[in-house]
């Protein structure tokens, strides 16, 4: 078994990490089962909002199973993220008619606002800027979606007004 | 159930669900592969062994069943264009640096390029740029020649039950790698090279001494002597052209003479008095002062994998250390003082099948009252090599014997190399220490569920003896958990961790599959057959080290030249 000083990593071993807690609960009820990783890592990542090498030698103790294999199933998903996630996935389309629609232009302009790369986090962690697949609003091109919001048929000029909606 | 399927136009009757690879080799068909390793990497990744499959456009030849009616097609001119454009794929993102790589003349990247006729690589563009890990003492690993076949993945995992490595990211990022992409160095490793040998490129090599050892064989002021692992003696042969399990030992000595080495002895010797020590040991446990049931302590790779897996059975690993270390630690006391040598002037240089012995050497316990049992360490192939570079010819060298003392040797020694030769060679002294009788031939059962794993016992003075022979790290560890559960009972477990035994070791000749390791193996029984003297109790240079020197086993001077401890390692 860990010691509440292997799970807390950063802190001297005198706090309790709840969020261990949590994550010790998920691991108890798959463990064991066939195909028990990608759900426990699934729940890590909520827990975490992301999932650091702790975190995911922390599962792979916890399942008894290879770090290595905790790590390449990590790395293989591109829903798993290693580095800490915004609170706001802003995902800009770039499937065929956002692209001729100036998907770019708006990549362009968020990159401009928030000081960031696509696949990057502000640093305050409030927005992270990804670029998705077709989403199937091809009517509202070019489209973004902010978490589970969608907004459609925009102009780079109308990005900061959006940006300014979630900064509250 | 039996289908009837046609290839390359011809009917054939054939086994259902079995793949068409497995087919067209049962029937002499030659289908090119790659990536494919029988039973333990079956998986489709490189392509290479596309066949065209009437109705279905082309499969993977090493996944797709066989089913009633099946059409195929092996060879035709559009599968051997497509097949070469996979290859120009593969080695437009591979290092074109063939004239000075470890495997050239003996790659399959390189002989299957050349079978598929490549004459051009068309394509360009960037290439995967890592970093060399050789950061352990025993492997290295060159992510850029990696071909990702998955091979070693595979061996690691299934055969080895370790899981070091695994394929992390995606598409061209794609990296086999240990866990976090960390150096081998810093995960739970066995060092026992295996991956060396699933590895079809030299994506995967060991770390190479042979520098450090024609640096100390050029030191005047040095007595450098060296010792031969068995294992070496059947299979150092393969390197230049002879059969696998051809008998090398005189040759060997010859070279090792011609390439400057002050004294030849045997790591044979070390087997020998391994035996007596640990013969000894085994005897005081079954009357109760040790656990059981006792493990030896020989193979390296065993050893390290056991500190990292399982470490509550360390108290059960007999404390003796292997032939390798115990033949240096005598060397440095016993030889030294005998030839009134300076302890710190001799230099012990070990030829290994092995790569985990470069990490056994270098082991902070591997050392007594300041200095190394053993110095450096070189495996087969290297030692191949260091023939090759002095202009050598091998196998035209006249035969030579090894040198006294520490060359005298038994048969029980020699047959420490193959599966069940430690069991046996214990046996022999143990049962005849008893009871006063010969062994008679140990009557070796498989063990039903269990792979690679056999067991005997032996009635020592009305107490029935179990023992198991394991090779290869995975079956050990099925065994520990079955002794653990209590499902399984015995007093002595002899584990090589590698399969076959050291003949099948990290550092042997490449390739080494299972019907190599059955020949040299057999080489090793053979030599043991032929010798007059085959317990390690009638060596007479090992009783005269007891009545001179070491007085008895298990003595304080024993223990102190010939025992280790082991430690706890981190699994994860």
């Amino acid at each position: 078994m860990t010691t509440v000083k292997d799970r807390c990593p950063g802190c001297d071993g005198n706090e309790q990490d709840e969020r261990y807690d949590e994550l010790d609960k998920v691991i108890a009820e798959y463990k064991g089962k066939p195909g028990a990783l990608i759900p426990v890592l699934h729940a890590a990542q909520k827990i975490f909002k992301y999932l650091p090498e702790e975190v995911q030698d922390y599962v792979a103790r916890g399942l008894e199973m290879s770090p290595s294999e905790v790590y390449g199933v990590t790395t293989f998903y591109s829903f798993f993220s290693t580095t800490p996630q915004g609170e706001y996935k802003i995902g800009v389309c770039m499937g065929t008619a956002c692209y001729v629609k100036g998907a770019g232009k708006l990549i362009e302009e968020i990159e401009k606002e928030l000081g960031i790369s696509v696949g990057e986090t502000t640093p305050d962690e409030k927005f992270t800027l990804v670029q998705t697949r077709c989403i199937g609003a091809c009517g509202l091109a070019p489209v973004l979606t902010v978490n589970d919001d969608v907004h459609g048929r925009l102009t780079p000029d109308e990005i900061p007004g959006i940006l300014a909606k979630y900064r509250d | 159930m039996v289908v009837n399927i046609t290839i390359n136009d011809q009917e054939f009757e054939v086994e259902e669900g079995k793949t068409i690879l497995a087919v067209a080799q049962d029937l002499g068909i030659k289908i090119p592969k790659l990536c494919y390793l029988k039973d333990k990497n079956e998986i489709g990744a490189c392509r290479v062994c596309i066949v065209e499959v009437a109705g279905n456009g082309y499969q993977p030849a090493c996944t797709f069943p066989v089913t009633d009616g099946l059409e195929v097609k092996t060879n035709t001119p559009r599968l051997r264009e497509l097949r070469r454009l996979n290859m120009e794929l593969i080695l437009a993102n591979h290092p074109q640096d063939c004239l000075h790589c470890e495997r050239s003349t003996n790659c399959e990247l390189q002989s299957l390029a050349k079978e598929l006729g490549v004459e051009e690589v068309r394509f360009s563009g960037e290439t995967i740029d890592y970093e060399l890990d050789d950061l352990t003492p025993s492997i290295v690993r060159d992510p850029n020649k990696c071909i990702q076949c998955r091979r070693c993945v595979s061996v690691c995992d299934k055969v080895q039950g370790v899981k070091a490595l695994f394929p992390n990211h995606r598409g061209f990022d794609t990296l086999i790698s240990p866990a976090f992409n960390k150096s081998l160095d810093e995960v739970a490793c066995a060092l026992c090279g295996q991956c060396i040998h699933a590895c079809p490129v030299a994506a995967i090599k060991e770390k190479d001494s042979t520098e450090e050892v024609w640096e100390i064989l050029n030191d005047e002021d040095k007595q450098v002597v060296v010792q031969v692992a068995p294992a070496v003696r059947v299979s150092l042969g393969e390197e230049f052209g002879l059969e696998p399990g051809t008998l090398v030992a005189d040759k060997l000595v010859t070279a090792c003479r011609r390439l400057g080495f002050d004294q030849v002895f045997d790591t044979v010797f070390g087997a020998d008095l391994t035996i007596m020590e640990e013969g000894n040991e085994l005897l005081a446990r079954l009357e109760g002062e040790g656990p059981l049931p006792m493990l030896t302590s020989c193979s390296s790779g065993w050893i390290k994998y056991i500190e990292h897996f399982h470490s509550d059975f360390l108290p059960n690993l007999s404390s003796c250390k292997s032939p390798q270390q115990m033949f240096g630690a005598m060397a440095k006391s016993y030889y030294a003082e005998t030839e009134n040598i300076n302890r710190e002037d001799i230099v012990v240089v070990s030829i290994m099948p092995c790569t985990a012995k470069k990490f056994e050497a270098a082991r902070t316990e591997m050392e007594v009252d300041g200095v190394r049992d053993v110095d450096h360490v070189i495996t087969t192939r290297e030692f191949a090599k260091m023939i090759k570079m002095a202009g050598i010819d091998f196998v035209n060298l006249p035969g030579e014997e090894f040198d006294a003392p520490l060359g005298i040797t038994t048969g029980a020694g020699d047959i420490f190399g193959v599966t069940g030769g430690v069991m046996e060679a214990a046996l022999r002294t143990v049962y005849e220490e008893v009871t006063g009788d010969e062994l008679a031939k140990l009557k070796l059962t498989d063990v039903r569920g269990f792979d690679g794993v056999r067991e005997a016992s032996i009635e020592l003075n009305g107490q029935e003896i179990k023992v198991a022979i394991i090779n290869g790290l995975n079956n050990a560890n099925e065994v520990l958990e079955a002794v653990k559960n209590g499902k399984k009972e015995y007093h002595f477990i002899e584990v090589m961790g590698c399969p076959g035994g050291c003949v099948g070791g990290g550092g042997q000749p490449i390739p080494t599959n299972d019907e190599i390791i059955a020949k040299r193996g057999a080489g090793l029984y053979s030599i043991d057959d032929k010798k007059k003297i085959r317990k390690s109790h009638q060596n007479p240079v090992i009783n005269k080290i007891y009545n001179d020197y070491l007085k008895e086993p298990g003595s304080k001077k024993a223990h102190h030249l010939l025992h280790t401890t082991y430690k706890a390692r981190d699994r994860y």
